[in-house]
């Protein structure tokens, strides 16, 4: 899978499905699973129409139909919500630990 | 119009050295011998993705984490500096689709999913770190898995 176009065309993967949708989205937005599963389902066909290496499939799905302004903000600066601080993810990190090694 | 990554990859990290993008000529394109419906097919995320108390990722780590794909959603938790993880915390199929892919191999789209699935943390700046550290470790699970296909998921 891939949603930076420029960047696997730099790459080359031997086979790739371009999905337009912003990072950290993939395979799909959250608890979509028709979605979801339809775009997966793209790239499994994939494993068995692409012929020529490096070939990349564009799949038609839109992020949003009526607002496309993410595709200004992904990636730039000041687009990244403030991240919690290394002390905060070792705290949930503890709290993870404690929970499933009981 | 699809985002140009390239470019803003390099505004967004203007204080460092220049990122240097992998640039190869040619794919390995290697056919499939088989129906993907016949093929085991393994799964790898580089959306930081841990399962119930695996450590966390940290800053240019290039380890990876081996999850069971019979995963709870309730077990899995992403650590990842390089995208907003928020969708991805909430529903971990944003990124690691691991609940499409097992109805997908109930649905015989798939022969089966390859057990574990991996994740590792692809804010990774050293290429090299992954050509020579990461991915011959990955290639030698899939080859211990007899796994016929490989889907990569980036986030």
């Amino acid at each position: 899978m891939t949603s930076a176009l420029d960047i696997t065309r730099s790459v080359k993967p031997p086979r790739a499905v371009f999905v337009n949708f912003p990072l950290g989205h993939q395979t799909g937005p959250p608890h979509q699973p028709e979605l979801q599963r339809q775009i997966v389902r793209d790239a499994m066909r994939a494993f068995e129409t692409i012929n020529a290496p490096a070939t990349i499939v564009e799949l038609p799905y839109v992020w949003d139909a009526n607002d496309r302004s993410w595709e200004e903000i992904d990636y730039t600066k000041g687009w990244m919500p403030s991240r919690p601080s290394h002390e905060a993810a070792d705290a949930l990190e503890a709290q993870r630990q404690q929970k499933f090694r009981k | 119009m699809p985002v140009e990554y390239i470019p803003r990859t390099r505004d967004l990290y203007s204080d460092f050295i220049p990122y240097r993008w992998v640039e190869n000529d040619s794919a390995p394109l290697t056919a499939l011998t088989k129906p993907i419906s016949e093929c085991r097919v393994a799964m790898i995320s580089s959306g930081g993705i841990m399962y119930r108390d695996q450590p966390r990722f940290h800053h240019e780590d290039a380890s990876y984490r081996r999850i069971p794909i019979g995963a709870r959603p309730d077990e899995l938790s992403v650590w990842h500096f390089g995208y907003p993880t928020a969708d991805a915390e909430r529903d971990a199929n944003c990124v690691f689709p691991l609940d499409r892919m097992r109805e997908l191999e109930t649905a015989g789209v798939i022969g089966e999913l390859a057990d574990p699935a991996f994740s590792f943390m692809g804010g990774i700046y050293s290429a090299r770190k992954v050509r020579d550290e990461l991915a011959p470790q990955i290639v030698d699970e899939l080859k211990r898995a007899h796994a016929d296909a490989f889907f990569l998921v980036p986030a």
